[in-house]
């Protein structure tokens, strides 16, 4: 069972504040070295260059992306480090420097810390008909989107939304692929009796979705 | 460390120029006097130098520049800070005649090291056919050097940085790159070859350039320093122009684009890339030729427009005295222009400038 191995994966702090370009690409290149198993490296820097100098990193070397600002002078850059990718920096296998097509760069300048709750398979009240439609329409729409949240939750109805049968399953795997945490309630999953049929994402509990949505910069609720 | 080698600052040489979007802001606001006609070439043409005409056959050249050191070997520093700071006079077509020294630095620091600053500064001086005739120091919490020079032209030779004409082949006499390779120093990852190559670049006059140029028809000249190629390139075309560049025809060092792919690169590259950026269409460039455009130069180049049945004459003499000097484009016509051939439409509008890479 999927969610019964679930964990957080690990996350690697990087402080380069106060650091001059190159020192935090170089200090992001030894964290990502370091990394024995896939996981995230967070790199916080003082300024916006720092930040764009970053992303233009990831992007060439294909790790999804996504930035924003703390505060005032603050901005945390978050890349994934996928087992694929790890294999590809193996010593004296550099990746060549490919130009990024332009449907690749759709890493978000400033949509880190925005979390996208369905809790439904529809969006609005009314007709139960519409609301699939729309909500169909809506993560279809979210999975385009030039500045894509850090994580997207579902629970209650919207648990089936990541499970087999599901009309959105490739766009929330497209979401998935540029980064975007896709968590689903664990409790509805089982309620709903689709524990073997989760598709996309992972398996997350209560605790882990009150504090998403507590410490979301922005909710965002179709 | 060894005594004789100087720190480095957050950033050296010309990357620790200002923005030039934020420049412009500041300087748009400044209150201007009354006119003096005598002024030729004054901050209205962001040009590289101001050309004040004394005589009919005279016109003096005043240009300064100053930086924090961008290689640790303070002779060198001095060498390059000198070279880089004659370079506007040349880029105007002129001679140096004086130059005064700029100096800050630290009261503690060994003067010796102050001395072999200064040791380099005065040979490219006296190389340049210069007087050295004076200067100021400060006390400051880091070192910066340069010079203030004063030069000479005559009045009908200057070369504007923005006198570009359709048809024209743009000309470019150094190798780009050297503040990537300066960059990737700083941090440990920079081989002593490719180092030794771009401080032989950096140190090297661009006197020989404008004397050459002077018996071909120059429509434009700019040198390539603090906004990179692709920054000065836009000035040149000022706002007027659309131009062709071939990426594979770009002087460039080769450990730059190696260390661009190491992403070993400067704040003021991203600068320059988001200033100039929105009006550069590439094509088929792979991202470390992309980054060499963008990469602020320290003692750069000139970059020449000249009639297209010139080009070649011009870079093979240009070859001839030793210098790496190619033709790396052409203007293609003027902006908002309407094109019968729509080869270089992309996505329904006309990009200021068009860098194509090998298909």
């Amino acid at each position: 069972m999927v969610y019964m191995e679930e964990k957080e994966q690990k996350l690697v702090q990087v402080n380069a504040m106060g650091d001059p370009c190159p020192i935090p690409v170089v200090k992001t290149k030894q964290a990502i070295r370091g990394l024995t198993e896939p996981g995230r490296v967070a790199v916080l820097v003082d300024n916006e260059i720092a930040v764009q100098n970053l992303t233009k990193m990831a992007v060439q070397k294909g790790y999804p992306v996504t930035s924003g600002q703390v505060r005032e002078r603050e901005y945390r850059v978050i890349m994934r480090i996928s087992s694929e990718h790890l294999e590809r920096q193996m010593p004296g296998e550099r990746m060549p420097a490919a130009m990024p097509a332009p449907d690749e760069c759709k890493c978000s300048p400033d949509g880190a810390g925005t979390v996208v709750v369905i809790s439904s398979e529809q969006m609005g009240g009314g007709s139960e008909e519409l609301g699939k439609i729309l909500m169909k329409s809506f993560l279809f729409a979210l999975s385009k989107q030039e500045v894509l949240p850090e994580t997207v939750l579902f629970y209650n109805g919207g648990a089936k939304m990541t499970c087999e049968g599901s009309p959105v399953l490739e766009d929330l795997q497209e979401l998935a692929e540029q980064g975007v945490e896709i968590l689903t309630c664990g409790t509805c999953l089982d309620f709903y009796g689709l524990k073997d049929k989760l598709r996309v994402g992972g398996v997350t509990n209560m605790y882990a979705i009150a504090e998403k949505m507590t410490r979301a910069g922005r909710l965002v609720r179709p | 460390m060894d005594e004789e080698k100087i720190q480095f600052c957050r950033g050296g040489g010309c990357t620790a120029k200002l923005g030039a979007g934020v420049l412009a802001r500041i300087l748009e606001k400044l209150p201007r006097g009354p006119v003096d006609e005598r002024l030729l070439v004054g901050y209205d043409s962001r040009d590289d130098a101001a050309v004040y005409q004394l005589s009919e056959e005279l016109a003096i050249v005043q240009t300064l520049d100053f930086f924090p050191p961008m290689v640790a070997d303070p002779y060198v520093f001095g060498q390059v800070a000198a070279a880089n700071a004659l370079s506007d006079v040349y880029a105007m077509g002129g001679e140096v005649r004086t130059a005064l020294n700029i100096v800050c630095f630290p009261e503690q620091m060994d003067l010796n090291v102050l001395g072999a600053i200064l040791q380099g500064g005065s040979e490219k001086v006296i190389e340049a056919g210069g007087i050295l005739a004076g200067g100021h120091s400060i006390a400051d919490t880091e070192v910066k050097y340069g010079l203030s020079v004063t030069g000479t032209v005559h009045p009908a030779r200057i070369y504007p940085n923005n006198g570009g004409k359709p048809g024209d082949c743009l000309i470019l006499t150094k190798r780009l790159g050297v503040g990537i390779i300066c960059t990737a120093d700083r941090v440990g990852e920079a081989s002593g070859e490719a180092m030794a190559e771009a401080i032989a670049s950096m140190t090297t006059l661009n006197q020989a350039a404008s004397r050459i140029s002077r018996s071909y028809t120059v429509h434009a000249c700019t040198d390539i320093t603090g906004y990179g190629f692709l920054g000065h390139l836009h000035e040149m075309l000022d706002g007027r122009l659309r131009c062709k560049i071939d990426a594979g025809r770009v002087p460039v060092f080769q450990e730059a684009l190696a260390y661009a792919d190491e992403f070993l690169l400067t704040a003021a590259g991203q600068r320059n890339r988001n200033f100039v950026g929105g009006g550069v269409v590439f094509q088929n460039v792979p991202f470390a030729m992309e980054e060499v455009l963008f990469d602020p130069q320290t003692s750069g180049g000139l970059l020449f427009a000249v009639p297209e049945e010139q080009a070649e004459a011009f870079v093979r003499e240009l070859r001839e005295a030793g210098l790496p000097a190619a033709e790396v484009g052409k203007i293609t016509g003027m902006r908002g222009e309407v094109q019968t051939v729509s080869e270089e439409e992309i996505d329904g509008r006309l990009p200021e400038i068009v860098v194509e890479g090998q298909v």
